[in-house]
C-alpha cells in the first residue's frame, strides 16, 4: 500500500478513534506519519478547544457581541479574549476572575462542573490581589523599558521588590498560615477585583 | 554528564514489577501547578522565565529528602540529549521541541521528573511498574506537599488549581495506565473496546501521546475531566477501567491461544526470528515486532526471555537511546544498523549474551 501523501510505501497505519463519524484508517509513510503525529499532538487539546468554544460562542452571542467580546482585555497580564480563543491558552491566573463569565459554560462543557472539590493548599499562600498586582507592575516595567522610561520603570522595580518581600515564603514549612495582607497592594491594584472568596465552597 | 549512566540502566517503571505486569506497562500520574506571582508561560516573557526556573530549581534544591535528584537546563542540552529524556519518558515531546528558559529535575530511579516551563510553570509526574496508581497519587501527593510548602501555588477558592489550559483546571491532575494490548489489536476488538469507554469520560491515546495503533500496540488510559472530582475519584474512574480492559485483552489472548495456537506460535516465532538475525532494521519495524514476542512471552510461546528484557528494548531501540548507548551520533541508516546489532546482543541466546 502506498501513502496516501505520497509515492513512498505505507508504513503506519492510524486508526483515529475520535472522529465523530467513526473510526477512519490512515495510511502514511514514516515521514508523513511522523508530521501528521505530531500535528496531531500538539494540536488536539487545542483543537478540541477550540471547537467548543466556537460552538458555544456562536450559539449564544451575536457577531457585534464576539466582536466585543474578543476585545475583552485582561488588565494584568494583557492577553484579549481573542488571543485565547486563537491559542486555546490563558495568559495568568486573574484571566479566570476577568473572563469569568464566559470561561464558566466552557468550565461546564469540559468538565460537567465548576466547583473544584480537590486537594487544596494546607497553607494560605497569600493574597492573590497582591500576587496580581506584581505580575500587572512587571508589565508595566516592561511597556516603561520599552518606552524608555526607565524612571519609571526603576521606580516599578523597586515597588516589585517590596511586593514581592513583602509576602513570607515559607520560610517555616510548617507553619501554618502566612499573614499577608497588604492594604497598600489592593489599594493600588487599579483594574483588579478583589476575587469572591466564600462562596459555594465545598470541602 | 549523568545521561549517559541513566542510558544504560533500566527506569523503575520498565522493571514489570508491579501488578498485572503481563499487560500494564506503567502508571502515571501528572499534576499541574503555577506559580502565583507569574503570567502563565507562554505569555511570560524571556526574564520572567528564567525568574521562574530559578526559583524553582533553587526550592527543588533546596529539599533534602531530593538530593540524588538530577536539575537539567534544557536550553543549554542539545537535541539528543532532550529526545533521550523523551523517549525515557522523563518529559513531553513539546518540552523538548520547545524555546527558552526551561527545565526538568528527575529522580535518578526514574520513579518522578518535574518539568519547569513546560505549558505550566510546573508539571510534576510520577511513574509506577504495573497497575499502581494509589502508590502513584500517594507519592505524588507528598511530592507536591514539599512543594507547595516552598512555593506560592496559584490557586483559587472555586476553582483549584489555576491552569495556563481551562481543561486542566481544578486538580490539575492526569492520571494515566499504559496497557499493552495486541490481541485486542489481532482480533479487530480494539475499537469497540475504546468506544465503549469513551462514554465514561476516559480519554484513549497511543505510546508518547500519539493516536497510532502501530506503535507498538501501546494505548494509555486518562481521564478527561479534572474538575468537580476529588483527586481519589479520579484515580478511581481509571482504577475501575483499566481491569475491564485488561479483561477483555485476556479473553482474546485466550480466543487465540484456543482458536489458532499454531498460527499465533507461528507469528510470534517469526517476529522473534526477525529480531535475531536482521541486519539493520527500523525504529517502528521493531516496535512492531517487539510487541508480539512481548506477547509471546507473556503467553508462555517463548520461554528464553525475560520480561524485563523485552520491555527494556522498546525503549532502549528508540533513535536517541541508540546514540546515547554508541555515545556518538549516527544517521537514520546507520541508526538501523545499529539497532539491528543491539537486538541481537540482548535476544540472541535466550536474552544473556552481551547484556550488561
Amino acid at each position: 500500500m502506498k501513502c496516501q501523501q505520497c509515492e513512498k510505501p505505507a508504513t503506519f497505519h492510524i486508526t483515529e478513534l475520535t472522529e465523530p463519524t467513526g473510526p477512519v484508517m490512515v495510511h502514511l509513510c514514516e515521514e508523513h506519519a511522523r508530521v501528521y503525529l505530531s500535528q496531531e499532538s500538539a494540536d488536539s487539546p487545542t483543537n478540541a478547544l477550540a471547537g467548543i468554544l466556537a460552538k458555544q460562542l456562536k450559539l449564544e452571542q451575536t457577531a457585534e457581541q464576539l466582536a466585543k467580546l474578543d476585545k475583552k482585555t485582561c488588565p494584568v497580564c494583557g492577553i484579549t479574549f481573542a488571543e485565547f480563543r486563537q491559542e486555546g491558552r490563558l495568559g495568568c491566573g486573574y484571566d479566570y476572575v476577568c473572563f469569568e463569565e464566559d470561561l464558566t459554560p466552557l468550565l461546564l462543557n469540559i468538565h460537567g462542573a465548576k466547583t473544584h472539590r480537590g486537594k487544596r493548599p494546607r497553607r494560605a499562600s497569600g493574597s492573590p490581589a497582591r500576587q496580581h498586582r506584581i505580575i500587572q507592575m512587571r508589565r508595566e516595567m516592561q511597556d516603561a523599558i520599552s518606552n524608555e522610561d526607565y524612571e519609571r520603570a526603576g521606580e516599578l522595580r523597586d515597588q516589585i521588590r517590596d511586593l514581592e518581600n513583602g509576602q513570607d515564603e515559607t520560610v517555616d514549612p510548617g507553619s501554618a498560615r502566612s499573614s499577608v495582607g497588604s492594604s497598600e497592594a489592593s489599594d493600588s491594584s487599579a483594574g483588579i477585583q478583589e476575587e469572591k472568596n466564600g462562596g459555594e465552597i465545598e470541602g | 554528564m549523568k545521561l549517559e549512566e541513566l542510558a544504560s540502566k533500566c527506569g523503575e517503571w520498565l522493571r514489570g514489577s508491579g501488578p498485572e505486569p503481563d499487560i500494564v506497562i506503567s502508571s502515571r500520574i501528572r499534576l499541574a501547578r503555577n506559580l502565583a506571582e507569574f503570567p502563565f508561560v507562554r505569555r511570560a516573557n524571556a526574564d520572567e522565565r528564567s525568574q521562574i526556573s530559578k526559583k524553582v530549581r533553587g526550592k527543588i534544591e533546596s529539599i533534602k529528602e531530593w538530593d540524588h535528584l538530577l536539575y537539567l537546563e534544557l536550553q543549554n542540552m542539545d537535541e539528543i540529549d532532550r529526545q533521550f529524556l523523551v523517549e525515557r519518558q522523563l518529559m513531553s515531546r513539546e518540552m523538548a521541541d520547545s524555546e527558552g528558559d526551561r527545565g526538568v529535575a528527575i529522580d535518578t530511579e526514574e520513579r518522578f521528573s518535574v518539568m519547569v516551563n513546560e505549558e505550566d510553570h510546573l508539571r510534576i509526574q510520577v511513574m509506577c511498574s504495573g497497575l499502581d496508581l494509589n502508590t502513584a497519587w500517594e507519592t505524588i501527593n507528598t511530592i507536591d506537599d514539599l512543594l507547595e510548602s516552598r512555593l506560592n501555588y496559584a490557586f483559587h477558592d472555586n476553582l483549584g488549581y489555576l491552569t495556563a489550559c481551562p481543561t486542566n483546571v481544578g486538580t490539575g491532575m492526569r492520571v494515566s495506565v499504559m496497557l499493552h494490548l495486541p490481541a485486542l489489536v489481532i482480533t479487530r476488538e480494539i475499537e469497540k473496546v475504546f468506544r465503549s469507554l469513551q462514554k465514561i469520560n476516559v480519554a484513549v491515546r497511543g505510546l508518547y501521546g500519539e493516536g497510532s495503533q502501530y506503535m507498538g500496540d501501546f494505548y494509555q488510559v486518562s481521564n478527561q475531566i479534572t474538575l468537580g472530582r476529588t483527586e481519589q475519584d479520579l484515580v478511581a474512574t481509571v482504577n475501575e477501567v483499566v481491569p475491564r480492559i485488561i479483561e477483555y485483552e485476556r479473553k482474546a489472548r485466550n480466543f487465540l491461544i484456543n482458536e489458532s495456537e499454531q498460527d499465533l506460535h507461528d507469528d510470534v516465532s517469526r517476529a522473534y526470528g526477525i529480531l535475531c538475525t536482521a541486519k539493520k532494521i527500523s525504529s517502528e519495524e521493531t516496535l512492531h515486532y517487539l510487541s508480539k514476542v512481548r506477547m509471546g512471552v507473556n503467553l508462555g510461546l517463548i520461554r528464553s526471555i525475560a520480561i524485563e528484557t523485552i520491555n527494556k528494548l522498546f525503549v532502549h531501540t528508540q533513535p536517541a537511546h541508540l546514540q546515547k548507548l554508541r555515545g556518538q551520533q549516527l544517521s537514520v541508516a546507520d541508526r538501523n544498523i545499529e539497532r539491528a546489532s543491539y537486538l541481537q546482543g540482548h535476544l540472541g541466546h535466550g536474552g544473556q549474551a552481551n547484556s550488561p
